[in-house]
């Protein structure tokens, strides 16, 4: 071979592989330190072996610094970012501003009729899905059942607030660090008002009258208020206004609470390794108090692609990739059925290996009993169960949830902290206008 | 005439001094203890934590998730990049207010160091939209700025404060003997006033390492330094706190290596002038 052709070999080869450089997509996705999420990135050979043209970079924050900095860049359409994990919340809102792409037309196998109606409701605004679920929850009661026998107690699956009354009295051995109920206390809108707000509407609560008038002046939220704090003051653990979600699962997971109403992605977690009474914990359905609704929320994890991105394709085959019903598939053949991503879809709780999964069946019930469009027994203005889908909401709930916090550490009487709660939502929606 | 210290007191001031030591130290000593933990030991109480089983579970996990030497190195360009941007700007513009002041220069520091008081989160959606406008989001030129501009008020005044302490006439023999601007800033004014700079130089680069909301609002991967590789370890659901120690310390090992081995020179910096 002379020289003149070896170096046409040459040169070609080079021109194909910088073409191949040239025609790989890089792809960024934003998302939070969830087991599930790190799940995912451990198994991306999947989606490259079937995409070898798209890379993707993960960046991984913490909660609220992902949602300031990803608010901060969709809203400036600064285009860092091409796949956004977003909640329940920012969905509609989002959506409505017109800051995401609309999904309806992911690919047919991917499937949106097998979404739960419950969780693709909330990420769909005028028929157009904004974000694709990856992991969809509710709450229920995590209870001890070896506490509640030994307490001549049953839990029944679907309890009112009494029955969590009394078995809390029952299972509470303060001299033994033994706490009958733990439930979050730290402030946040994110924290203590959406454990507060979902605990409301089953006392007829709301947060605003059909006018957008603030309702922290009426009955049912002195009921709610005044029912939460007995019961904490009662049988809860010390120090409980500084508890949030993972304060009070180290709680559980150490044996010191009865029972522990939170997020039912927790199922996994304490019956999961770290966990002292994995083999004793029962699952049962939020409470109420007859009145039609029942304490649980809804959240789901999602992932939605900003309408900045310019690379709006190999997003979106990214996102229904890691959405699909083969992306389920493969977690249970690597890591098992526990462990797949729940709460999306209704394959999911069709399928007998799964349903043999303890949490399964109470997960899919608590989901399917929250109703993001009439969350609360009287008609309101807003859409979500343990918030209100308008943007200034993070702020004043989080207030609120300051002056609840404080009712709790003893600091302010329910009267004062209910007083208060009222004023300061009444002036942050006079100011954004939506009480004239 | 001097007065006389006794055994007692020394000892007594020794004692208070080290627990002061221990007390700002606890923090960072009970993150390494935590990092060396599983994540059921480390949400233990302290007792129980401390008597439960060593391990290097955490460290292995977070190499094993993250690319440390990628953000560790981002961290050393801005640090040490802005770091010497801010001395080549710092020098002159103290020079000229500790050796040629004018009415206002007083003022002019007050107004340089008024800009710190500034909660940073007010200028976030202007910056953030210059950053976009000009490129700069997600690179270290563009850290390597903005960390300069925080930094650079400090910088002055420290340095301004060191200037302060060399007599001019030195300054004007050097002039007397022929030296133009330039050569009396670089050949006579910089080498007697290196241990102020190089305190200054080591003060600023432990605050570009540690400053933690600039960088992590304005970078994503390819500059992302180690703020955004700690942040990344906390979790609203599941226990963290093992792997978030385990990744704390491998951030902040580099700097406390650093500012151990010159902690003499700080001290000296910081204290230069205090006592007259």
């Amino acid at each position: 071979m002379n020289k003149t052709l070896r170096a046409l070999f040459g040169a070609t080869a080079l021109l194909t592989l910088a073409g191949v450089a040239a025609a790989e997509t890089t792809i960024t996705v934003a998302t939070v330190n969830n087991g599930d999420m790190i799940r995912m990135q451990g198994l991306m050979d999947d989606f490259y072996a079937k995409n070898p043209d798209i890379k993707v970079e993960w960046v991984t924050l913490e909660e609220n610094v992902l949602r300031q900095k990803v608010t901060t860049d969709i809203a400036t359409k600064g285009g860092q970012f091409d796949v956004l994990t977003i909640g329940t919340y920012e969905v509609p809102i989002w959506g409505k501003a017109g800051w995401l792409v609309g999904l309806n037309d992911l690919p047919a196998e991917w499937d949106k009729a097998d979404l739960l109606p419950a969780i693709a409701g909330g990420l769909t605004v005028d028929g157009e899905l904004y974000a694709a679920p990856f992991y969809g929850e509710s709450s229920m009661v995590m209870y001890r059942k070896d506490l509640m026998e030994a307490a001549g107690l049953t839990m029944p699956e679907a309890p009112t607030w009494a029955d969590i009354k009394a078995a809390a009295a029952a299972m509470t051995n303060k001299d033994a660090e033994q706490y009958g109920i733990c439930l979050r206390g730290k402030a946040g809108w994110g924290e203590n008002m959406a454990f507060l707000t979902a605990m409301s509407n089953s006392f007829g609560a709301k947060w605003f009258d059909e006018n957008w008038n603030p309702q922290f002046d009426q009955q049912p939220w002195k009921d709610t208020l005044s029912f939460y704090l007995d019961l904490m003051n009662e049988y809860g653990p010390p120090g409980a206004s500084n508890n949030g979600f993972n304060e009070n699962l180290a709680l559980f997971q150490q044996g010191h609470c009865g029972m522990w109403i939170d997020a039912t992605v927790a199922a996994s977690f304490v019956t999961g390794k770290d966990s002292t009474v994995a083999d004793k914990v029962g699952f049962a359905l939020a409470p109420d108090n007859g009145l039609g609704k029942r304490g649980n929320w809804l959240w789901a994890w999602s992932l939605a692609v900003p309408a900045g991105s310019a690379k709006v394709d190999a997003a979106k085959t990214f996102v229904a990739w890691a959405t699909s019903k083969e992306y389920t598939a493969l977690v249970a053949s690597k890591e098992g059925w526990a462990n797949v991503p729940p709460g999306t879809r209704t394959s999911l709780y069709a399928n007998p290996d799964y349903q043999s999964v303890p949490f399964a069946k109470m997960t899919l019930d608590s989901i399917n009993s929250a109703d993001p469009t009439q969350p609360t027994v009287d008609p309101v203005p807003y859409v979500g169960v343990q918030f209100v889908a308008i943007p200034e909401f993070q702020g004043f709930a989080t207030a609120v949830g300051q002056q609840f916090s404080a009712a709790l550490a003893g600091t302010t009487s329910v009267d004062d902290a209910l007083a208060a709660a009222q004023e300061l939502t009444k002036t942050e929606m006079t100011k954004a206008g939506y009480i004239k | 005439m001097a007065r006389k210290i006794t055994q007692t007191r020394k000892t007594t001031v020794t004692v208070i001094a080290w627990i002061i030591g221990f007390l700002i130290f606890f923090p960072i000593l009970w993150t390494i203890l935590m990092s060396f933990k599983s994540e059921g030991d480390a949400i233990k109480a302290p007792l129980a934590m401390l008597t439960s089983h060593w391990t290097l579970e955490s460290y292995g996990e977070v190499q094993e998730r993250s690319n440390y030497l990628r953000f560790f190195m981002n961290s050393v360009v801005i640090s040490l990049g802005s770091t010497i941007l801010a001395l080549v700007i710092a020098i002159p513009a103290a020079w000229s207010m500790a050796f040629v002041p004018g009415r206002r220069t007083k003022d002019l520091l007050m107004w340089m160091l008024s800009t710190k008081m500034m909660p940073a989160v007010g200028v976030l959606v202007p910056m953030y939209l210059m950053f976009r406008d000009f490129g700069l989001l997600d690179t270290r030129t563009g850290l390597v700025v903005v960390l300069t501009l925080i930094n650079l008020p400090i910088v002055v005044w420290m340095l301004y404060t060191y200037f302060k302490e060399i007599p001019g006439e030195i300054l004007e023999a050097a002039r007397m003997d022929g030296a133009n601007l330039r050569s009396e800033i670089l050949y006579v004014l910089t080498p007697m006033a290196v241990p102020g700079i190089a305190s200054t130089m080591l003060l600023n680069i432990i605050l570009a390492w540690n400053e933690a909301f600039w960088t992590l609002q304005l970078t994503t991967s390819d500059a992302a330094p180690l703020t955004q590789f700690i942040a990344s370890y906390s979790s609203p659901e599941g226990l963290f706190y093992a792997k978030l120690s385990a990744a704390s310390t491998m951030a902040i090992a580099p700097i406390l290596i650093l500012g151990w081995f010159s902690q003499k020179q700080l001290v000296r910096g910081l204290t230069f002038g205090a006592v007259k």
